[in-house]
């Protein structure tokens, strides 16, 4: 009886206002909060990974207290973490809940793995189109060259 | 085609590729034509090749334009520190066209953006070089009499080479079947093999030379460069068995044409170039007539 309890307890608090990213795969958490970001949030923001999960074995959960993403925040997080899903919270309520979808392109979001190509080494902005939204394969838009999952980088 | 930069082999269509090539021969039988003496064409070489700037600055003349530029990036403000857009920005207002070289890959796609004048191209790093395919293609054409249905070899430094890359992305479109001959180290990228298997087109791969040459119409050569090596072993075990003597050539057939993009080093030797099959010299020529199609047609003075 205790141990039934025990396993419907939440793990991570919740929170009364603002964003709840879940299914994260654990291995991403870090780069998530990195790449929103996060590492200077001034409020509540509450962290946990290897998490149980029926759905993908293990996840990561980062629950952002009073922050509601942009959609162009939304496709940083989709690049990492394909799985995920937010969740925006109001008075601890679900008001929705979406998936993140790979974008088609990414602008300004992935640095070039290329060290040659021009976004390099000029004032330019990254452009690229995403030819595998699976296995993650970005095409540049400058330097034709492919940069995938193992090397992607963040600006 | 009309103000449309040319930046990738994969800008313009097959049709496109067609229309270029088709008025390259009307400029091969009349290269003399003063059809763009209003115009100014800026030649920005941001790393010297003179071969390529010389084709360029060869067709503009002939068509009557004036040329200005520079021919590496010592004498350019590039040296004070200039951003390639300003550079570029700047630039635009003093000529009609840019044909640019520069050592950056992506540099002509970015410059594209910026300009107020449409760019050709010449080489941005290993990335593209269309001019140099295009008339790789003219070159075939003319001397096959079609792009379709051929044998091309190529040989020599698959993997580095950014000619023999768009080359074989633009024959996919052709029913190629390739044969291709490199070391183990510098084998085709499997990026490259992809455009070739996704059409299901008939290749093959070995490290031997001189069993191919039967077997094909085109043989195109490349240079193998000892820096390419990581082990100097590995380049002297290498480096004399993609060489081609005229002795080899024997059991050729009679329509063989020997491609090289130029410079030649070693890879072909002399005594092949008296060999009817030695294209090398004219296939550079004919650099000139497409160059001059794509200035016409880019400026808008043919159709």
């Amino acid at each position: 009886m205790e141990k039934e309890i025990l396993r419907k307890e939440l793990k991570v608090s919740a929170i009364e206002n603002g964003t709840v990213i879940d299914h994260i795969p654990s291995g991403s958490v870090f780069q998530v909060i990195k790449i929103l970001n996060l590492t200077e949030y001034q409020d509540q923001l509450l962290i946990a990974t290897n998490l149980d999960s029926q759905k993908m074995g293990k996840k990561g959960i980062i629950k952002v207290s009073n922050k509601f993403f942009k959609s162009d925040e939304i496709n940083k997080i989709a690049l990492v973490a394909p799985t995920a899903t937010l969740i925006i919270i109001r008075n601890f309520a679900v008001i929705e809940k979406k998936n993140v979808e790979v974008p088609d392109y990414a602008e300004n979001i992935v640095r070039c793995f290329n060290p040659n190509c021009i976004t390099n080494n000029e004032d330019v902005s990254t452009k690229f189109t995403v030819i595998d939204k699976k296995d993650l394969k970005l095409r540049c838009h400058y330097c034709e060259k492919i940069t995938a999952r193992k090397n992607i980088a963040f600006r | 085609m009309k103000n449309q930069s040319l930046i990738s082999i994969n800008d313009f269509t097959r049709e496109e590729h067609i229309r270029i090539l088709n008025l390259a021969g009307a400029f091969e039988k009349q290269p003399r034509q003063k059809i763009l003496e209003d115009y100014v064409v800026a030649t920005l070489f941001f790393e010297p090749s003179t071969r390529t700037r010389l084709s360029f600055e060869s067709a503009a003349t002939r068509l009557g334009a004036r040329v200005i530029g520079f021919s590496d990036s010592s004498s350019s403000s590039v040296t004070k520190g200039e951003s390639l857009r300003d550079t570029i920005l700047t630039i635009s207002n003093y000529c009609d066209i840019i044909v640019m070289r520069h050592p950056k890959e992506g540099s002509a796609r970015f410059a594209s953006e910026v300009a107020s004048v449409p760019i050709i191209n010449a080489g941005d790093g290993a990335n593209q070089h269309p001019t140099q395919t295009l008339l790789d293609m003219y070159s075939i054409r003319k001397t096959q009499g079609s792009l379709d249905n051929l044998n091309v070899a190529f040989v020599g430094d698959l993997k580095y080479g950014r000619t023999v890359h768009s080359l074989v992305q633009a024959l996919c479109n052709y029913n190629t079947t390739f044969h291709l001959v490199s070391p183990l180290e510098l084998k085709l990228p499997s990026s490259i093999k992809m455009s070739i298997k996704e059409r299901n087109l008939e290749y093959t791969q070995s490290t031997e030379l001189q069993e191919v040459i039967p077997q094909v119409d085109i043989l195109y050569m490349t240079r193998i460069q000892k820096e390419r090596f990581a082990d100097p072993l590995d380049y002297e075990k290498v480096k004399n068995t993609y060489v081609l003597r005229n002795s080899m050539l024997e059991g050729a057939k009679p329509n063989l044409k020997i491609m090289h993009p130029l410079p030649r080093v070693n890879e072909i030797t002399t005594d092949v170039d008296s060999n009817p099959m030695a294209y090398y010299f004219t296939q550079a020529l004919n650099g000139v007539f497409v160059r001059q199609a794509l200035l016409a047609t880019i400026l808008g003075v043919v159709e």
